[in-house]
């Protein structure tokens, strides 16, 4: 073929790709906090006995799930503006994922809670604590020792799904090699170094996340 | 005030058609150490569970000191307290569960702190040091900062019972609490149930364990079908039954 790899143009550009990338966590860390708040919400929703909390729930997270996140992304942006809700790129596409997130991450909560035993609950009321109280001290933490592992899988697809805001002109790191490959050509190079940043940056977020779980594991 | 403990009028309870207790009375003095005996599905562990509101109950009335446990009744509607009222009342009493029930994520100190903190408003060091009072108590001082999966089933069960009697209930309710236990675990236990009943802690027990009813109780009340069909001294009770179903009962059971 007779292609020589040459890494000097986009190296030229790294710093480029490093913002694009601290954009990148800082979009994954703002709605992946929205998220978490909207999916825990969401789960108590989908558990509850009353109707009228548990079906807003229940087709909140069949819509967003069984719909891909490029077109949501797309409807939040283009369609929305018409029917008079105006975001701006950044805020539009952290609206979106925030929303994507919380329909994941609910069914993950969901799974969390089912998982803590109702004896413990009673054993909670037993001793006079009120469901509030045997929720934060008992249900929570119990539940996030449980979802910890599916957990730390979910928050590294939701990252990666942040380069879905290149669609959008959001210039976070694909929006921003994508950038780099056009002026310099360097097709290989560009794609090649934005991937291993990609690879790099997950590696780390799965070992602190690891390294959580370890600190929050019950001794045996 | 009628000076009893624990009164209980004509308690109904229904899960759906099938009606579990049929109406019970039972009072109960301060002191009193009253065993619950009966075949399983007899409604013993249910009416445990209806004197601190775990089950819901559609008739009849519990009280505790004089207090109407769990629902109100004004203008003729009978109504369920609020959960805050509700969860002041479950304070009144303590439980012990067939499961133990810890909470895995505490060691055994945390356990028995966490009512003490929560519910009694005590500072976290006062706190610890009456359950480290109460796991003196039990013979668990030295395993007070071990979690539940780092302990046998017989010391678990000990530490949910000073988790129970931490917080200075009126009476002790235990639900089967050695029916989970390894055979040569089970002692361990009834010896912790037999020191609170000489120090005069009222209790009710639902137990299998009929040489320990026979043994502890001042009084056994036999269930059957929902409905109190017995209830006299131990002595009397399994000495000379007064009842066929009694009778039957007896010979399946472990006491000979």
């Amino acid at each position: 073929m007779g292609y020589t790899l040459n890494f000097s143009a986009v190296w030229r550009s790294f710093d480029q790709l490093l913002w694009g990338l601290a954009l990148s966590l800082g979009l994954a860390f703002v709605a992946i906090a929205i998220g978490c708040v909207l999916g825990l919400i969401t789960a108590f929703g989908l558990l509850s006995k009353r109707g009228m909390l548990r079906h807003p729930a229940r087709i909140y997270v069949t819509i967003i799930r069984n719909t891909p996140i490029l077109v949501l992304v797309l409807f939040t942006f283009f369609a929305l503006p018409q029917l008079g809700i105006r975001l701006g790129k950044i805020e539009s596409f952290v609206s979106t994922l925030a929303i994507y997130s919380g329909a994941y991450l609910a069914e993950v909560f969901r799974g969390g809670l089912l998982a803590v035993p109702n004896g413990l609950k009673e054993a909670g009321l037993a001793i006079g604590l009120t469901q509030s109280q045997i929720r934060n001290s008992i249900v929570m933490p119990l539940m996030l020792r449980n979802v910890l592992p599916s957990l730390s899988s979910t928050l590294i697809s939701l990252f990666k799904d942040t380069s879905l805001a290149a669609a959008i002109a959001v210039p976070e790191l694909t929006f921003e090699a994508r950038k780099i490959n056009v002026e310099t050509f360097r097709v290989i190079e560009t794609w090649i170094v934005a991937s291993c940043l990609y690879v790099a940056t997950c590696s780390v977020l799965a070992a602190l996340l690891r390294q959580l779980e370890r600190r929050m594991s019950i001794p045996r | 005030m009628t000076g009893n403990l624990l009164e209980i009028r004509d308690l109904h309870k229904r899960y759906g058609e099938v009606e579990v207790l049929k109406g019970v009375d039972c009072t109960m003095a301060q002191g009193d150490v009253i065993s619950i005996i009966g075949s399983s599905g007899s409604g013993k562990t249910t009416m445990l569970r209806c004197i601190n509101m775990l089950e819901e109950f559609q008739g009849g009335s519990i009280r505790i000191d004089g207090e109407e446990i769990g629902y109100e009744t004004a203008g003729g509607t009978r109504r369920r307290k609020k959960e805050k009222e509700i969860a002041r009342q479950r304070a009144m009493t303590g439980m012990a569960f067939q499961q133990f029930n810890l909470f895995p994520h505490m060691s055994a100190a945390e356990n028995v702190m966490l009512g003490l903190v929560k519910v009694k408003k005590m500072s976290r060091d006062e706190a610890r040091s009456v359950a480290e009072k109460w796991l003196d108590r039990v013979g668990l001082a030295e395993r007070r900062d071990r979690f539940p999966s780092q302990l046998s089933g017989g010391q678990q069960q000990r530490v949910a019972i000073a988790r129970a009697i931490a917080m200075n209930p009126k009476l002790m309710l235990f639900d089967e609490v050695t029916s989970a236990l390894d055979p040569e675990l089970v002692n361990e236990v009834l010896q912790v149930i037999k020191d609170l009943a000489r120090d005069g802690m009222s209790m009710l027990l639902v137990t299998h364990e009929m040489r320990f009813a026979y043994e502890v109780s001042s009084r056994v009340i036999f269930m059957n079908q929902g409905r109190i069909g017995e209830e006299g001294n131990p002595r009397e009770m399994f000495h000379k039954p007064q009842t066929e179903r009694l009778m039957e009962f007896l010979k399946t059971s472990t006491f000979n």
